[in-house]
């Protein structure tokens, strides 16, 4: 009980929320480096995935991408993409874009395996359907694969965004702030307490993506398929979410 | 229900799908299918005949040959234009799980871009006509309709932009024998109202007798064995592969086609309850006839008097009569007709009107004879 009233003081301490260390600055840099993270990364990967599935080239492709996004660990992308940005843009020591790069890196894989796999399980029939009827091949994917594959599709997003949101305090290793900072600095004063906290913070913000994910998801996937309960849905191929985890 | 239908040929068409030299998937195939008529498709697997159903849409594309609609090439229309043009109903209807029912119907006339207003209308309109209440059916969703209530969909979508042909592959292939047969009686008079120009294609040579006005039948290798009116082919198949594939039962088959109402019906020496012996005794006499048929107050056949249970002078009372003649009703098939006089004693059928009232006998010597007649000129 002890720890917990010293957690909650620490959050309801002035000092924490003003300043260049403020939680609020925190919770900015944190979401808006994931929000950007995540909407490059599907910017990316969506119309890989759309291309391969809709057409069904590439699709080793797809499986090679996506076993290099399981094969490399969260913190290998960050690795990987500081010497890169730090080389490409002469810009050391700003934490932001090797984050940035890391993240997006990371985001990837889940969309486009997921929205390949879900384009793949749209029943043929339908496309046969839809192309004798008169689509074109852009108004069957639109029209038809995409609506039908939605449910697996956003899983791949939501895989992805929890992801990024969960593994965002790894930016704070590259000075990238987030709410990493404060499990950086907790380790570094032995202030298990900060550690708490801030580790609360992003289990919070990993839990509240998951729920507005599944609402969006309750909310654009179409009542016809919700209620099918056949082939028409499968269950979505999830990667493991990177996990936050400082090394200590 | 405006536009007319369109006549499709087919000019010498083959379809390779391997490079040249490999065995064609269909071999130089020239077929007029006649406007508003069913034309079925027919053969085993392997015979091309989804194949040539597909090349009218474009679906694939013919290697040689030349394919028009109303004496217009199809290679010279945007396939999706010309797709539009074009109903389509696959096997397993292909219903979009996503949309409702109003809006999988609707999904052509959006692609055509009519108004939303006109677009309401039609749907509408086409659930009645393949009879699904609009309101209760319009809003809901594929996944919860019946195999035979997605069927229906299916048809009323292809119809949707009105299109004056219609393809349909083994369109009631995947539902239950009963159901497919209510499905081809509805199907029959729908077309009886639409009347448009319809490929079907199937595998199931009964289901070909049963809803074609012509049948092609098609052997392996996209090879046109026959072309001709259902009745002429069970009558006369042209080759020993045809009358294989139509089965050594085509006789019957045949006699599926026919109706009781196509015999000329003969008018049986009758009696009637609570008639003198002798009178009956003597009509028989009359006619030569070693049977009277016995009816009731209103007409209604109740059985056969032998004319040596006749005698004595008292009424006739329904108890002299020998019931066992089926009943017949105009619209039976002769097959059925046949099945039914074989299973009785007398082998005569009463043919009676919705009313019970008795029209006349027909023999199985007269079904026979439908049999050993050569086949109707084609329509």
């Amino acid at each position: 009980m002890d720890f917990l009233a010293q957690v909650l003081a620490w959050f309801t301490d002035p000092a924490n929320w003003t300043g260049n260390n403020a939680i609020p600055l925190r919770l900015w840099q944190h979401l808006s480096l994931s929000v950007v993270s995540l909407a490059v990364g599907v910017a990316i990967a969506l119309p890989i995935g759309l291309y391969i599935g809709h057409t069904g080239r590439g699709a080793r492709f797809a499986v090679a991408v996506s076993n290099i996004g399981r094969a490399v660990p969260s913190l290998g992308w960050l690795g990987i993409a500081y010497p890169i940005s730090t080389g490409l843009f002469q810009r050391a020591g700003i934490g932001f874009l090797p984050a940035f790069i890391g993240l997006v890196a990371l985001a990837i894989p889940p969309i486009v395996t997921n929205t390949y796999a879900g384009l793949r399980a749209v029943d043929d029939e339908l496309r046969e359907a839809a192309r004798g009827m008169g689509m074109h091949e852009l108004q069957l994917l639109m029209r038809v694969e995409v609506p039908v594959a939605l449910t697996v599709i956003l899983a791949g997003i939501r895989v992805s965004a929890v992801a990024v949101v969960a593994t965002a305090p790894l930016a704070a290793l590259v000075g990238g702030g987030t709410l990493g900072a404060y499990i950086l600095q907790g380790l570094a004063l032995s202030d298990e307490v900060r550690v708490f906290a801030a580790a609360v913070m992003v289990a919070l913000l990993a839990i509240l993506t998951e729920l507005a994910f599944a609402w969006l998801q309750r909310r654009a996937v179409s009542p016809g398929l919700a209620a099918a309960g056949d082939a028409s849905w499968v269950e979505p191929p999830q990667l493991p979410a990177g996990p936050a985890i400082v090394p200590s | 229900m405006t536009s007319s239908a369109a006549v499709v040929t087919l000019d010498h068409v083959s379809k390779r799908y391997g490079p040249a030299g490999t065995p064609p998937a269909v071999s130089d195939l020239s077929l007029t299918i006649p406007a508003g008529e069913i034309v079925v498709l027919v053969g085993p697997s392997g015979c091309g005949k989804t194949t040539t159903m597909k090349m009218i849409n474009r679906l694939i594309e013919p290697t040689t040959g030349r394919i028009t609609i109303d004496g217009e090439d199809v290679m010279r229309l945007p396939a999706v234009e010309l797709r539009r043009r074009i109903g389509y109903v696959i096997q397993q209807v292909g219903l979009f799980p996503h949309l409702t029912v109003a809006e999988n119907v609707a999904v052509v006339p959006r692609l055509l871009r009519w108004p939303e207003t006109r677009v309401r209308d039609r749907v509408e309109e086409l659930l009645d006509l393949v009879r699904l209440d609009p309101a209760t059916y319009r809003d809901r969703y594929p996944s919860a309709l019946s195999g035979g209530e997605r069927q229906r969909v299916g048809v009323a979508r292809a119809l949707a932009a009105d299109p004056p042909l219609m393809l349909m592959d083994e369109p009631f292939g995947a539902v239950d024998p009963i159901l497919r047969d209510r499905l081809q009686n509805e199907f029959l008079r729908l077309q009886a109202q639409v009347r448009k120009t319809i490929v079907f294609v199937t595998h199931d040579v009964d289901e070909a007798i049963k809803m074609a006005d012509r049948i092609a039948i098609l052997q392996r290798g996209g090879i046109l064995a026959q072309y001709d009116t259902p009745d002429a082919i069970l009558a006369e198949p042209a080759s020993e592969f045809v009358s294989r594939f139509v089965g050594a039962d085509r006789g019957l088959k045949r006699l599926s086609l026919g109706r009781v109402r196509d015999l000329a019906l003969t008018s049986p020496t009758t009696a009637r309850v609570g008639e003198a012996r002798a009178d009956v005794r003597r009509r028989l006499d009359e006619a030569g006839a070693e049977y009277a048929l016995l009816l009731d107050e209103s007409d209604k056949p109740i059985g056969w008097i032998e004319r040596r249970d006749l005698s004595g002078d008292d009424g006739v009372t329904p108890d002299d009569a020998t019931p066992g003649s089926p009943t017949l009703q105009p619209e039976s098939t002769l097959r059925d007709a046949l099945s039914a006089m074989l299973g009785s004693s007398v082998q005569l059928g009463v043919v009676v009107d919705e009313a019970e009232r008795v029209l006349g006998v027909v023999s199985v010597d007269a079904i026979s004879e439908v049999l050993r007649a050569p086949a109707a000129t084609v329509r």
